[in-house]
Parts: structure tokens; C-alpha cells; sequence
């Protein structure tokens, strides 16, 4: 609790210690011929205790001419209460008022702090050696390249390489794993891990600014401000909502008592209890005529659940990202690096007229320059330093593969459609994987098979997207349709499209976007790799296992900070579940309000049974909201 | 220090991001829409969870005097609100 807050509780304590007895017993004030001021005065007291900040805002409303500042109206309806004559129902209306504020500034500070510690990842300070003592010093004056020093529970403050030590990083406020990681001498380290176990040296790479604890945080506190579609709906329905209940109630005030004036008084003794009658009522619609218990619920129930998604290991960069995660239908797939490890290996040569080692050496070669996954594996199949003196002419043909001059022959290195275009025959490999085919001086001299693993929870994150209500699951592959194909049918995909050039990927995305009618949203995932267009094409970009890649960051709607394939869906339940609550709450604080409008309309709630429905729902809409926080188990 | 980058920031739109206080979700929105009629401010966005105001200034304006009028309409609109301007 802050000072404000304190200072508040304090004043409704002990203005509630004075007015319930004395509300209690003024029955018998009366009755004993208590003089109506002296009684006027006893009440004032609580009343202004308890509300004389409102009081002074409704006046400061009234000098900058805002009149429908909820401080003025339930002044209005306060003192138009305790005009007529209702003493207690004025005063308790501004106590309950006040509680009102009191758990809703309470709520919101605590849920503030707890999703705020959720993400407690900024380091505060670094250690640097120097003169072999060590000192503390505000991460962001560390140098890139300095050495600092991490004790164990301390968090690593700036990105780095270990130099010196080995130890188990704790890195779950980062990617949502709780396994330990192992780290040992050349290993890469991230900001905002924590060190459990040994003292660790590390040389940093970057600055604090460019580090990923920074980054993270940046990304975060930056989401809140982008808005989503019910956050808007609910502050333009606020800025119409609380003109339209004063006018009705300016209305309900002077409409009907002139209307039975005019018509014979009805069932009314009296001019003035006709008056009294109606004015009430309306000082009950100004009491319900505050938008705050609706509009305080959405963001908070966003702001939950993005902190809730992030403890996860999912970065969700706005409100409005979450709204349309919610409505995705159709998931497309990048194959290499989302669904498939990415780790290719060589695992056959085919080959005629030479040997198996030199189709590899030239293949190799020719590759040299490429840090495509395919050419990784080629070098590493190759085993030996690649001398490039050897190589010349390195000509890469997107989606057909490489041209290059090795020790002067002309190779090529590529698919069947390389071949066919550079004239060469090539022999169709019955094995299943992606074939790289090796033409050297214009002869063909055979093929490499090169195969991918599977993600291990691929297959169980595609059935669990299904349960989310995922209906169409596409892998998009520049692979061999057979390949395609396979990896498909083992994983659980309805459809693939196979053989695409990277340009064919946004094209491919955008005729499935076309397909989306209604509220049905596409969304991409891909490992940032070369897939940049087509992340920030797609309604909702998804860049997984992305920690280290600018780009993707930088494309990407929701960042998955490791490369499990089972966060997608994790990331759709968590949308679902906080739509579902903003939707909760905005039906029932807006149906509660409508009966409430009507009940004190046709004179069945007082404004008792008003603001205790007000305050009551707003409690209930925060409380409703804060779930969205508890999204581990989902 | 003097560096080209600064200057070269003058032409393009600046954003910027101030911590406030506020005490009520409303209020915040109603200070994000006195934000956005201050002349040389070309957006204004507000966010009540993390007591944040990002603002986007109309090309050229000058932040330091386009933000204290920022704060005075503000606080016309909600008298206890704060916008830490440093």
C-alpha cells in the first residue's frame, strides 16, 4: 500500500466507526425530536471525512467545464440525496464509493507489482574486476568485450561468452524452461539467467542496452500501449456511456413529474413527494452513470495475460497481437528450423563416375560461402578445413542452389531444376529427403541425401492445436514434395505445399490469407530465418527460438523464446482464455448496469442497491481479470 | 557529445516515453485524448497497467514545450494526475 492508499483506508475506517451506528439509531433520533439540523450536521461529518477529495475534484471539474467527471456526478447524487432528506443513503453511497476506489487502486498496484516481478529480469548491477578486487557497476557503463565476474545467484547482467569457470544457469524468467542449463569455457550466455551454482568469468558481447534481459524488458513494457480492438470499444462505450446516463437521468428527473402534474398527480399525495420521488431516482442513475468498473477490467485482464504469456516464454508485443491470436484458424509453417530440427546430416552419396569423397569435396566447396543448414551439413559431412584459394565464381541462384569455379572446373550444386537448367541429366533418388544434386564440368556425378530430424514434440503440438480449434495446419517447404510429404503425414499437418521458392512463401501466405473470411486469422510460424516477409505479412507473425535473432525480433508479433513447437498452441490457449474473460466481464458489467439502469428507473432499486451493484461488479470484473494471470497449466 | 544521429533525428517523427501517475483506468484514457488535441503531438498512446504515456511528436515540434502543455491538459482533465517530464 502507498501513502494515498493508506491515508484513504484510514478515512473510510473511520468514517465508517461513526456513521453505521449513528445511521443505525436515527430512527430513534428522529423519534426522540432530535432537530433536523442538528442531525444534518452529525452526518456531514462522516460524509465529508470520507469525501471531501471528491468534493474538491467535482469543483475543480466544474472550473475546466467538464461536468460528466464521475467526482462531479456522484457529488450530484450524493448531495441531491442529502437535500431530500436522505442522510444516510448520501453518506453511504460516498463511503461505498470510496471503498470502491480503495480496492480497485489496491487491486491494480498489486497485480501491477506481481506481474512486474514475473518478469523481474533486469539486472541491477555488474561486476567488474579490477586491480584483482572486485566492484559493482551500473551494468549500462560495462563496455562490450569487458570481463565481468557472476557469482552464483547472481543474475548474468549483459550478454556474453565464458571465459573462465563452468556452472548451471537457471534460465526459466527468459524461455519458461525450469531445467538448468550447463555452461562451461566458450559457451554463449544470455542476460537475465541466473547463475546457481559456480563462479563464472564472462567476456560481454554486447552493450546492456542491446542485451537480451533489456531487449525482453523494452518489448514487454511497450506492449500494453498497443491497444486491441476491446480496449478501444470499451473507451469510446465509456466516453458515450456516462453523457447518455446523465442526460436520462436529467430526464427521468423532470419528464414524468410534469407529466403527472399535467395529468392529474397519479398515485402522489403531494407535490413534493411526487418531486422527491423522482429526483431520487435520478441521483440512483448518476450513481450507476461511472464507466470505471468496466473500463479498469480489459486492460488489466491484457496486461495479466501478456505477463502471464512472457513467464511462459512467449512474447506477445501487444494487446491487439493477443485479440487476434485468439481468432487464428489457419497456422502456415516454415518446415526447416519450426517442425524439423534443422539439423541436417548427410546420410548417403550416390554416385558414379567418382568417388563418393571427391562428389562431397566439390559440394563442399561450392558451398562454402552459404550458412544455409544444408550447406552446414555438406561442410561437416566434408570433415576438413575448406581452403577457399580453391574456390572462385561463387554464383547462388535462390531456390535452385550454387554455380562456382573449384580448383577452375565449373560446379554446380543445387535441385533437379539446377540441373535442368544448366542442361545436365540427373538421376531420380528414390530415397526420402532432400537430394542435392552435384554436376561437375557439365557432367552429372551424382547426388548427396540429406535428411532432418523431427522436432520431438511436433507431433503433439499439431494434435494439440487441433484441440485449441486450429482447423487448417500448412507446412510451407521449399523442399521436395516428397519430403514434404512425409514429414507431413508423420507429424499430423492437413495440407503442404511443397517445392516454393522464398518468394512463393508471401504468395502462398497471402492466397491462404484469402481463404480467412470472417473473423479467421492466419498465422505464420517460422525460426526468423529468412522468413522476415512473410512473418510481417501474415495477420500474426510467429518467430520461435528467436533469443538471438534481431530480425526476427524486429518482424515478428509474439516472439517464442525457445523452439518447442508446443508454446504455439500454449500461445493460443492463453488468448483464448483472456478474450474470454475481457468478454466475460465487458457482458456482465454492461447487463448488470442495464438491470440496475431499469430497476432504478421504474423506482425498484434504490441507490443502495446502485452502488453496491457498482462497486460490487467492478471488484468482481478485477478479480475475474487477474486470472488471466494463471495460464501455467493450460 | 556531438554526433550526426541527433541531428538527423530532428526531421524524423521522435517518440518518446514518460512514466505518469494516475489513479483510475478512465482517467488514463481521458489523458491519452487531452494528449492527442495538444497541438504538436501527432500520437499519444496511454497505458494505466504500467503507468506509461509514449508520445509521437508532429515533425519538427519542440518536446520540452509541447510537453508541458501536454501536462497542462492533463491535468484539466484529471487534477491528480502526474507526467514525469525528465
Amino acid at each position: 500500500m502507498n501513502k494515498k492508499q493508506k491515508n484513504l483506508l484510514a478515512r473510510i475506517i473511520v468514517a465508517a466507526i461513526f456513521f453505521v451506528p449513528l445511521y443505525l439509531i436515527s430512527e430513534e433520533l428522529i423519534s426522540v425530536k432530535i432537530p433536523r439540523p442538528a442531525l444534518f450536521i452529525l452526518f456531514l461529518v462522516p460524509y465529508l471525512l470520507v469525501g471531501y477529495d471528491i468534493l474538491r475534484k467535482a469543483a475543480l471539474g466544474i472550473r475546466n467545464r467538464k461536468v460528466f467527471d464521475e467526482n462531479f456526478l456522484m457529488t450530484v447524487a450524493t448531495i441531491g440525496a442529502i437535500v431530500l432528506g436522505e442522510y444516510g443513503e448520501g453518506v453511504a453511497v460516498m463511503l461505498l464509493y470510496q471503498v470502491g476506489e480503495f480496492f480497485q487502486s489496491y487491486a491494480v498496484g498489486k497485480s501491477r507489482r506481481n506481474i512486474s516481478e514475473l518478469m523481474d529480469i533486469r539486472p541491477d548491477y555488474a561486476n567488474i574486476e579490477r586491480d584483482g578486487a572486485i566492484e559493482q557497476v551500473d551494468p549500462d557503463e560495462v563496455e562490450t568485450g569487458s570481463i565481468i565476474v557472476v557469482q552464483p545467484g547472481e543474475k548474468i547482467p549483459i550478454d556474453g561468452v565464458v571465459v573462465e569457470g563452468s556452472s548451471a544457469l537457471n534460465t526459466s524468467a527468459l524461455t519458461g524452461e525450469s531445467k538448468p542449463r550447463e555452461v562451461t569455457v566458450d559457451d554463449e550466455v544470455l542476460s537475465g539467467s541466473i547463475n546457481m551454482s559456480g563462479v563464472l568469468k564472462v567476456e560481454t558481447t554486447a552493450e546492456f542496452d542491446e542485451s537480451t534481459a533489456s531487449r525482453i524488458l523494452d518489448l514487454v513494457e511497450n506492449a500494453a500501449s498497443r491497444k486491441s480492438k476491446s480496449e478501444n470499444f470499451i473507451s469510446k462505450f465509456a466516453r458515450i456511456y456516462t453523457p447518455f446516463v446523465c442526460y436520462a437521468a436529467l430526464a427521468l428527473a423532470l419528464i414524468p413529474p410534469i407529466y403527472f402534474m399535467a395529468t392529474g398527480m397519479g398515485n402522489y399525495a403531494s407535490m413534493g413527494q411526487l418531486w422527491r420521488d423522482w429526483i431520487l431516482r435520478a441521483c440512483t442513475f448518476l450513481v450507476i452513470s461511472c464507466p470505471c468498473a468496466v473500463v479498469i477490467s480489459i486492460p488489466l485482464s491484457f496486461f495479466a495475460g501478456l505477463g502471464g504469456a512472457s513467464n511462459q516464454g512467449i512474447l506477445i508485443k501487444g494487446s491487439n497481437y493477443l485479440e487476434t491470436l485468439s481468432e487464428v484458424t489457419t497456422i502456415a509453417f516454415d518446415k526447416t528450423g519450426t517442425i524439423t530440427k534443422g539439423n541436417f546430416a548427410v546420410t548417403d552419396v550416390h554416385h558414379n563416375p567418382i568417388e563418393a569423397k571427391k562428389v562431397l569435396e566439390y559440394a563442399a566447396l561450392a558451398e562454402c560461402n552459404s550458412s544455409h543448414p544444408i550447406s552446414l551439413s555438406l561442410k561437416q559431412a566434408y570433415g576438413k578445413k575448406i581452403d577457399l584459394s580453391r574456390v572462385t565464381d561463387v554464383q547462388e541462384i535462390s531456390g535452385h542452389g550454387i554455380e562456382a569455379r573449384v580448383d577452375g572446373i565449373p560446379v554446380a550444386v543445387g535441385n533437379e531444376k539446377l540441373m535442368t537448367k544448366i542442361g545436365v541429366k540427373s538421376l531420380h533418388c528414390h530415397h526420402v529427403g532432400t537430394i542435392i544434386h552435384v554436376a561437375i564440368n557439365g557432367e552429372y556425378a551424382g547426388h548427396i541425401v540429406i535428411t532432418d530430424e523431427l522436432k520431438e514434440h511436433s507431433r503433439e503440438a499439431m494434435a494439440e492445436l487441433k484441440k485449441a480449434g486450429v482447423e487448417r495446419t500448412v507446412m510451407l517447404t521449399g523442399d521436395a514434395a516428397s519430403v514434404a510429404e512425409k514429414v507431413a503425414q508423420e507429424v499430423g499437418l492437413t495440407e503442404y505445399r511443397a517445392e516454393l521458392l522464398p518468394a512463393d512463401k508471401v504468395a502462398c501466405v497471402e492466397e491462404l490469407l484469402k481463404e480467412c473470411k470472417g473473423n479467421k486469422r492466419l498465422a505464420f510460424v517460422g525460426d526468423g530465418i529468412n522468413d522476415a516477409p512473410v512473418l510481417s505479412r501474415a495477420d500474426i507473425g510467429i518467430a520461435m527460438g528467436a533469443l538471438g535473432s534481431d530480425a526476427a525480433i524486429e518482424a515478428a508479433d509474439i516472439v517464442l523464446m525457445d523452439d518447442d513447437p508446443l508454446k504455439i498452441s500454449k500461445a493460443i490457449k492463453i488468448s483464448r482464455k483472456c478474450l474470454r474473460i475481457v468478454k466475460q466481464n465487458i457482458v456482465f458489467a454492461l447487463v448488470i448496469k442495464a438491470v440496475c439502469l431499469i430497476l432504478g428507473a421504474v423506482g425498484l432499486a434504490n441507490m443502495w442497491v446502485a452502488i453496491i451493484a457498482d462497486v460490487g461488479v467492478m471488484i468482481l470484473a478485477v478479480l475475474n481479470a487477474i486470472r488471466c494471470l494463471f495460464v501455467k497449466n493450460l | 557529445m556531438l554526433c550526426p544521429v541527433s541531428g538527423q533525428r530532428k526531421g524524423k517523427n521522435m517518440k518518446k516515453t514518460y512514466k505518469i501517475d494516475v489513479d483510475c483506468a478512465n482517467c488514463a484514457n481521458l489523458m491519452e485524448e487531452a494528449a492527442k488535441k495538444t497541438e504538436g503531438v501527432k500520437d499519444c498512446s496511454v497505458s494505466f497497467m504500467t503507468l506509461k504515456m509514449k508520445v509521437e511528436f508532429e515533425d519538427g515540434a519542440d518536446v520540452a514545450a509541447v510537453m508541458k502543455k501536454v501536462r497542462d491538459n492533463c491535468k484539466k482533465v484529471e487534477d491528480d494526475c502526474e507526467i514525469f517530464l525528465d
